[in-house]
């Protein structure tokens, strides 16, 4: 009953995208992280009511799909910024001063950690550890690896994606 | 095929791929069309050097010469000198700190010189995404020779000889896992792969999967035929996108080659891989939780036993090694048990990987024989502290592990020293940390990290990690008591007694550790209230040297909170009442004049 509600909510290209994904693992239970990962893929984040299609098409609890969406750091409900960067704090950043890159970074985009800046362009996460320890203190901002960053490079490199749009 | 008179082979790992690396090779790939050189020269991109710290490397065969921090605009140069001319470019070889000559072949390069690469023999030599260069460096033959001798009793038999144990961190030994798994009968077992490598600052299973796919392959294939399992699934991170394409692209070309399938090498064997995507949680690394993560499920541990051998994946026998323990496995048995067990120490055998990094002048990934000590380590293969400074600790295990000072940089790293110092080997990240490292902070950051990842089941690791980063942080703050520091100890013992997993008895080492290496530093902060480091923010204090100051007001002005009084050309000072410890005072001062207290 409630279920009407929610379809009329999301899009029906989104619902139908959603659908079909499930379909593609066969609607099975067990793989319920996959489902997610593709979901997200497309749709940037996991808001309620996808929550919800994909707890119905997969014949299961929304409780249980919420609670593989909430354990896992990767699965995100907020929408991420067109520009999303990550804060690299695994150990060989943090001992090369990571922590300071996270400051410049909210200090310039007047955000906190999990948050997304009010015109929808940044979104600031931290995470541990890209690999490229050999370049630390590192980040990374729509996928590209800034590496050596020191706090005075983080206002250029905001400019520099700033001054795309 | 062409006979290539010059091979270019350059790093595609993570580390090389951010400083352009792609850029190299498409440079390098349009010269040599321009030239005319594409029937002479061939550019590959390979799996990771090691040497990340002067990446991206190019190294040209078959002269073995090794160039570091290459740009693409280097490649002009390269061509026209050293391809062309038969002149190597000097600028870009390696320089020794020692005397300041070039070295050009690796091997007399500090940093590789006691290093003896098994796990990591073909990281930098081939290119992962084509199986003829692994097949031509031996690769299926081990899997080939298990398959025709057909006898998995055998096969474990070599393994457990071996002495090979664990590269996840525990080093349980491996031939008795498999041993334990085969014994269970089941209409089907699985062989899993745990390549969750959540371990911040420990990059050595990405680096084997970007740089040699197929030997996971490989071993899995065989470790799926002693235990008799026919499906072989690698839980992998998703944030590893480059190693899962990597994976992705050899587990179809052994599909095309019969190497997985139906009937390997002509033998009832069969076997296929099948990968699951890990969603960022530390706690997958725990066998039980990752199984459960597999299922879909949220990825929480379970009590052992009933053990994965038992009751693993679907509730059927499975056994899970690391990326690092299979890719031995191949070399073992082409080698055999006896060559293996030569290397190392008495109850470690072989190599471990090291990813080294922090404040130290090499960071990279190394492979080393057990039993190095971790000054061989840190200043033959590391080449000391960074900018000079003193060096301090040196953190193994990551969040399961502890800081080791300068009294156990004699020790030969093996599994059970590690532990009886008060640390462990882990899956092998090694964070070097200089005298500007806190270790209070130190604790603390593993703590930040350990509640964050707790999976929240069993309490004493939800509530009692919560309480033991709740201690440390008052402490770097200032407010801490010599009671609280009896109480972190206390509570520490508690949770390593009561936790339910490995994640939860582990946590509080890095505490344990650095309240026992660095009890004068906690009583600094407690009773002083001060850090010896200078890196608690909250118990630095900036003060201005009326004798340097010019009264300039450049710190004045820029102060985020107006917390700098003074007139012009008159020594100014900072109200602490009002000081946020920003620093940007002492950034802003061209006269050396402001200095932390």
């Amino acid at each position: 009953m409630d279920n009407k509600k929610i379809i009329i909510k999301m899009k029906t290209e989104v619902r139908e995208k959603v659908i079909e994904i499930c379909k593609k693992f066969n609607n099975d239970p067990g793989e319920l992280i996959n489902v997610l990962h593709q979901t997200q893929d497309f749709l940037g984040y996991l808001p309620a009511e996808v929550q919800e299609l994909i707890a119905e098409e997969l014949h299961m609890p929304t409780a249980k799909v919420y609670g593989v969406v909430s354990f896992y750091a990767f699965f995100t409900m907020t929408p991420k910024g067109k520009y999303p960067v990550s804060v690299c704090m695994g150990t060989a950043c943090y001992v090369r001063g990571g922590e300071k890159i996270l400051d410049a970074f909210k200090k310039e985009l007047g955000v906190e950690v999990g948050e997304t800046d009010a015109d929808g362009l940044f979104s600031l996460t931290s995470l541990r550890c890209v690999g490229a320890c050999g370049l630390a203190p590192v980040a990374m901002v729509n996928g590209k690896v800034f590496g050596r960053l020191a706090p005075a490079n983080i206002k250029d490199i905001v400019k520099e994606y700033r001054e795309m749009e | 095929m062409a006979n290539y008179k010059y091979h270019i082979l350059l790093c595609g790992g993570t580390g090389c791929t951010a400083s352009d690396s792609p850029k190299i090779k498409e440079n390098f790939e349009q010269l040599l069309v321009e030239k005319n050189l594409t029937n002479d020269v061939q550019v590959i991109a390979t799996g990771c050097f090691g040497f990340c710290e002067k990446g991206p490397i190019v190294k040209i065969l078959p002269d073995n010469t090794f160039y570091t921090q290459v740009k693409p605009e280097d490649c002009r140069e390269i061509i026209d000198e050293h391809i062309i001319k038969g002149r190597k470019v000097q600028r870009l070889l390696y320089e020794n700190p020692e005397d300041q000559k070039h070295i050009s072949d690796s091997k007399h390069m500090g940093f590789y010189k006691k290093q003896m690469r098994i796990a990591l023999r073909n990281c930098g030599f081939i290119d992962p995404e084509n199986i003829d260069e692994y097949i031509a460096r031996d690769g299926y033959k081990a899997l080939a020779s298990v398959l025709e001798q057909h006898d998995p009793a055998a096969t474990i038999d070599l393994i457990k000889k071996s002495g090979l144990r664990g590269r996840g961190g525990a080093g349980f030994p491996t031939g008795l896992k498999w041993e334990l798994c085969a014994k269970n009968a089941a209409d089907q077992k699985y062989i899993i792969c745990n390549a969750d490598e959540g371990d911040p600052g420990a990059f050595m299973d990405r680096s084997i999967l970007e740089g040699d796919p197929h030997s996971i392959i490989e071993a899995m294939a065989i470790g799926g035929f002693c235990i008799g399992a026919t499906i072989g699934l690698v839980y992998i991170r998703a944030e590893y996108p480059l190693a899962i394409h990597r994976l992705q692209v050899a587990i179809n070309q052994a599909r095309e080659y019969g190497l997985l399938g139906k009937n390997i090498f002509g033998t009832d064997f069969d076997f296929d891989i099948i990968l699951r995507y890990g969603a960022g949680a530390f706690v997958c690394g725990e066998e039980t939780a990752l199984i459960h993560s597999m299922e879909g499920l949220r990825g929480e541990p379970t009590f052992k036993p009933p053990f994965p051998a038992v009751e693993g994946y679907m509730k059927k026998p499975s056994n899970v090694n690391n990326v690092e323990t299979y890719a031995n496995i191949p070399v073992i048995i082409n080698k055999g048990w006896e060559w293996f067990s030569s290397i190392g120490t008495e109850k470690s055998k072989g190599t471990k990987v090291f990813a080294l990094a922090g404040q130290i002048n090499n960071v990279g990934l190394i492979e080393v024989p057990m039993g190095i000590t971790l000054r061989e380590v840190i200043y033959e293969i590391g080449g000391g502290i960074k900018g000079g400074k003193k060096f301090k600790a040196v953190q193994t295990g990551g969040p399961s592990g502890g800081c080791l000072t300068e009294k156990f940089l004699d020790t030969p790293i093996d599994y059970d020293n590690l532990v009886a110092a008060g640390s462990m080997m882990g899956s092998g990240g090694m964070i070097v940390m200089d005298e500007t490292s806190c270790m209070v902070s130190v604790a603390k950051f593993y703590l930040d990290f350990t509640v964050e990842e707790s999976c929240g089941k069993c309490s004493p690791c939800r509530i009692g990690n919560k309480r033991l980063c709740e201690i440390l942080d008052k402490i770097t703050k200032g407010h801490g008591t010599m009671e609280d520091l009896d109480k972190l100890r206390n509570l520490a013992h508690v949770i390593k007694d009561t936790a339910l997993c490995g994640l939860g008895q582990t946590s509080p080492n890095p505490v344990l550790s650095t309240i026992d290496n660095f009890w004068d530093e906690y009583v600094a902060h407690v009773t002083e209230k001060k850090c010896p480091a200078g890196q608690c923010k909250a118990l630095k204090k900036y003060v201005i040297d009326p004798e340097k100051c010019k009264g300039c007001t450049a710190c004045a002005r820029n102060c985020p909170v107006g917390a700098i009084n003074g007139t012009v050309k008159m020594p100014h000072e900072i109200n602490q009442e009002l000081c946020i410890k920003c620093g940007t005072c002492m950034e802003k001062c061209k006269f050396n004049a402001i200095s932390i207290k």
